[in-house]
């Protein structure tokens, strides 16, 4: 059977916290790649957006989204756009919000379509879960991915990303 | 001092690198304006709930009658 789905590389969030985390020199020898994370914040906020090669511009969203007491929809358009679920530092303690983005094509000169989900976990009824249907209109190959918090704060420590590349044969 | 990391993935190093000052002040206006963004959510969220309720007052039904009407 072929090897078709592999560990790139990972990243632990070490006792200071980190702004980000970038993946960088990402090889071009996949098809697709596959982001996952476990995620919390040092401040109070709900998601994080995804920046490739460094790039601020040409980014569409659409989102689904429940709080925990009602659902909604939505552009969130910024520019990067929100791409997945980091936990509120507000909720329980300990705990993690997941995500996972599924970045088809990455090398192709075709403008970029990715994909999310997230939840978070809190023992209360505030809790986001959401979906996410991006667009980065860009032609360039993605050689690079900045995780960020929305709202300019920290990841904290254990937080962790994996980074894998997915091949079609 | 702020730090990010950074994972290159042909060697698997993973450096943690201080923010430059361009990138704290970066940060810091980001954290400007998504505290000014939820603000102004609240405030509108704020706003229709008030004007419900004013609608509500002025029909003078409640909320759960107002809801069968729309059932």
């Amino acid at each position: 059977m072929a090897n078709t789905y592999t560990l790139i590389a990972s990243s632990t969030v070490g006792a200071g916290g980190a702004s980000n985390i970038e993946f960088t020199s990402i090889p071009s020898t996949y098809t697709d790649l596959k982001l996952v994370t476990s995620l919390r914040m040092s401040s109070s906020g709900q998601w994080y957006t995804l920046k490739f090669n460094n790039s601020t511009s040409t980014y569409s969203d659409r989102y689904l989204l429940g709080s925990g007491s009602s659902a909604a929809s939505g552009i969130d358009g910024g520019q990067p756009a929100l791409a997945g679920s980091a936990e509120d530092s507000t909720y329980t303690a300990n705990t993690f919000a997941n995500s996972e983005n599924y970045i088809p094509n990455y090398t192709s000169s075709n403008y970029k379509s990715y994909s999310g989900d997230g939840v978070q976990e809190n023992n209360a009824t505030a809790s986001y879960m959401a979906f996410w249907a991006n667009l980065w209109s860009t032609t360039s190959a993605i050689t690079s991915i900045k995780i960020e918090a929305q709202g300019g704060v920290n990841f904290v420590q254990y937080s962790t990303a994996y980074l894998y590349g997915i091949s079609n044969s | 001092m702020p730090t990010k990391l950074i994972i290159n993935c042909e060697t698997g190093e993973q450096t943690e690198v201080e923010l430059t000052a361009e990138e704290i002040a970066q940060r810091e206006a980001d954290a400007k304006a998504y505290e000014a963004e939820l603000k102004a959510k609240e405030a509108e969220a704020a706003a229709k709930a008030e004007a419900k309720a004013e609608l509500l007052a002025k029909l003078g039904i409640t909320a759960e009658e107002a809801a069968l009407l729309l059932s």
